[in-house]
């Protein structure tokens, strides 16, 4: 009898619980990834295809699948991976290439012959013109993803060094031996990682 | 008991309440009997395109123009900015980049201006009936004129000089503090301007309508405390109290001048304005002066030229864009030899020249030659921390800079920013008590340039994030709207075609 009784109660609150559970989860369900989404939130949206996926959101999406490892996106550097480690959990892995200067892109406009395929292929939108006329890149929108070399077929496309502007400039570490210790011992570390 | 008796004069507002933290610097004021002198004025003038805090302008002359002394030539339609003016007639020869006085040795555009000798000068109407005038005016007034801070902040001026309602200003303070070592400018502008820093004070006075105005003066100052207090007497004004501080730096910085004289704080992330306080120095009192009762805008300042290795120091009036060579040469300093570095500003604060090729600007409050052996940051080692707590104690924002900077070295900069690094006003008291010799002010500029970068990056990515996704969408409805015409044109063949038949 004792037995009964305890299975029924046991029963009864394990029923409940349940349908708490599941009621809760149709309540609170978070519309998408939510570890897609932090994961993308970091990466530097450059949407280069230097990761080997066609963009940052499909890298966050292999990443968070755990397709991908955490130190392939480029242009990120060593930052991104690390806090692409921290979100995964998993240890810092070193990078497979340094990321280059910024850079941005320029149309030499005299030799543009207006085929609009450089806007089809700007992921960011940051190339203006229309059919036949000369095209120009919206510097202060491009990423400097390189996409738009490619498909030029008069190669009137170059990618230059972004300016140094005066106001954006930042101090370095101070150059002291203690300075330059710390800093060694940091990329010892992160070597052996 | 004497303290007891100090903290019950302070709590009856007898005495000034001073501010946390600070230290005492050596004054070394080698300049403060000398006469202020007019500097000649060079072959060309460089002017840089931005010599404020805010927005660069860009040149509303052109090459070959012919300017006037105090015409406008270069503005923005940005608010926060100042216009530049010729400080001397002539002809505008170039427009390029020069270097300016930074630390990263970089360039500004800058208008090249050849002067003719001649005094032809424009100037604004006068409003000697300033009293009688919309506030509003006199401060499109102050802004025309490209009044900046002259303290060394050169913060636009007429954003301050605002009746805002919910923040109505009670004190004006003007600050002749000058707590810098070498720096005499303001001293030798209360001594010899002392009437017109007076008027510029009743102009500021009225455009704030503050209650009670206080001009404050460091006590190794007595003969300017004195003067002020005449020329107050003479302006018969009232409500207006000179007060002599005790010396001790960084008393001249805005925040810490408030809570000496106040007792109040200004929380971080707000302005004096919040607290009912304007704090504006003496020489902008007397630019606003020239401004409003003569129409004259800023085009010179009264610049200390001092330090051991200059062989004839002075206070120099100089028109902007005077090149810093020129300058030192006026004070016998001819050719600047391996031991000697030339400093822009005060030595706490200022910065080590990389070449003396730069015009003098509205920041330019000093120029200082010291030989090697008394900058520190050349001579000594950085040793590890002793966690002695000597910084933290003379700290006047009340941070932790020995944690601040080890945050920054690790590049920990999340961290150090939630240590309150945005609030360091670099003034270096920390790095001058540091018995390890720490440059702790280097390593917070490093944190501080670092997290701009890293929040500009984060800006830029969020934009390229929205700019993307809007591509995506547009591609999307347009494959949609692809597919709808294909759909219909089948529908209406097959219908067409469904027709035939029958
Ligand atoms: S390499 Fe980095 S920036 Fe480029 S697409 Fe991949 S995740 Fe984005
Ligand atoms: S303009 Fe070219 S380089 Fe710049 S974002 Fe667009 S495709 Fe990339
Ligand atoms: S003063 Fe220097 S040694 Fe002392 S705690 Fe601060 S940083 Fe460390
Ligand atoms: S430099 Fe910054 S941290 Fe150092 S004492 Fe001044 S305010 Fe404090």
């Amino acid at each position: 009898m004792h037995i009964l009784i305890a299975i029924a109660s046991l029963g009864g609150f394990a029923l409940m619980a349940g349908l708490l559970l599941s009621l809760a989860q149709k309540k609170f369900r978070v519309e998408g990834d939510p570890m897609v989404e932090k994961i993308d939130a970091v990466l530097p949206q450059t949407q280069c295809g230097q990761c080997g996926y066609p963009g940052c959101k499909p890298y966050a999406e292999a990443v968070a699948r755990g397709e991908a490892d955490i130190n392939h996106c480029v242009p990120g550097g060593e930052r991104t991976m690390h806090q692409l480690a921290d979100l995964m959990g998993v240890e810092p892995k070193p990078l497979e290439e340094e990321p280059t200067a910024p850079m941005v892109a320029f149309i030499r406009e005299d030799e543009c012959i207006g085929c609009t395929l450089c806007i089809k292929a700007c992921p960011v939108d940051a190339i203006v013109g229309a059919p036949k006329q000369y095209h120009t890149v919206i510097a202060d929108y491009c990423t400097g993803c390189t996409l738009c070399i490619e498909p030029c077929p008069v190669d009137c496309i170059d990618m230059l060094l972004k300016p140094e502007l005066i106001e954006h400039w930042a101090w370095p570490l101070p150059e002291t031996e203690r300075a330059r210790i710390g800093r060694e011992r940091k990329e010892n570390h992160a070597r052996a990682a | 008991m004497p303290a007891l008796l100090k903290r019950l004069g302070q709590a009856l507002g007898w005495m000034p309440a001073g501010f946390f933290g600070g230290i005492e610097v050596p004054d070394r004021k080698l300049t403060a009997n000398e006469p202020i002198r007019d500097c000649p004025v060079p072959d060309v003038l460089i002017l840089p395109m931005k010599q404020h805090i805010g927005e660069q302008c860009h040149p509303c002359v052109h090459i070959g123009d012919h300017v006037l002394k105090g015409q406008k030539i270069a503005a923005t339609e940005g608010y926060v900015a100042a216009p530049v003016h010729a400080p001397v007639a002539g002809k505008v020869v170039k427009i390029e980049e020069h270097r300016i006085a930074h630390p990263s040795g970089l360039g500004l555009p800058c208008i090249f201006i050849e002067p003719d000798g001649s005094d032809k000068e424009h100037r604004y109407d006068p409003l000697p009936d300033w009293n009688t005038r919309d506030p509003a005016e006199l401060r499109e007034r102050v802004r025309e004129c490209g009044i900046v801070g002259l303290g060394g902040a050169v913060f636009p001026t007429f954003i301050k000089l605002v009746r805002d309602q919910h923040h109505p200003i009670k004190t004006l303070i003007l600050n002749g503090i000058e707590c810098e070592p070498y720096l005499t400018t303001d001293h030798r502008l209360m001594l010899e301007h002392a009437d017109e820093i007076v008027r510029g004070l009743s102009i500021l006075r009225y455009m704030v309508s503050a209650t009670e105005c206080v001009i404050a003066i460091e006590d190794n100052k007595q003969d300017a405390v004195e003067v002020m207090r005449q020329a107050i007497v003479r302006a018969a004004l009232s409500g207006v109290r000179v007060l002599a501080m005790p010396t001790r730096y960084p008393q001249g910085s805005e925040k810490q001048l408030i809570e000496s004289i106040t007792g109040k704080q200004v929380p971080a992330g707000k302005l004096p304005v919040h607290i009912g306080v304007l704090c504006q120095n003496v020489a902008t009192a007397r630019a606003v002066y020239h401004a409003v009762e003569h129409g004259r805008p800023l085009t010179e300042r009264i610049v200390t030229v001092s330090g051991e290795a200059m062989p004839r120091p002075g206070n120099l009036r100089i028109p902007f864009g005077t090149p810093v060579r020129f300058v030192l040469a006026q004070c016998g300093l001819e050719d600047i030899g391996d031991g000697v570095h030339v400093l822009h500003g005060g030595p706490m604060m200022g910065e080590r020249l990389r070449s003396v090729d730069v015009p003098v600007v509205k920041a330019t409050n000093g120029l200082l030659a010291l030989y090697e052996g008394q900058i520190r940051g050349l001579n000594t080692e950085e040793q590890p921390c002793i966690h002695c707590g000597h910084c933290g104690e003379v700290c006047p924002i009340r941070l932790v800079p020995n944690l601040l900077a080890d945050h920054c070295r690790n590049d920990a900069f999340e961290r150090a920013e939630a240590y309150q690094l945005f609030d360091c006003i670099e003034c270096g008291c920390c790095s001058y008590v540091c018995p390890s010799s720490i440059p702790l002010v280097h390593y917070f500029r490093y944190g501080k340039g670092q997290l701009a970068q890293i929040r500009r990056a984060e800006a830029f990515a969020e934009e390229s994030r929205r700019r993307s996704e809007a591509r995506e969408r547009r591609l999307a409805r347009e494959r949609e709207a692809k597919q709808a015409r294909r759909r219909a044109r089948k529908a209406s063949q097959s219908a067409k075609a469904e027709g035939g038949e029958t």
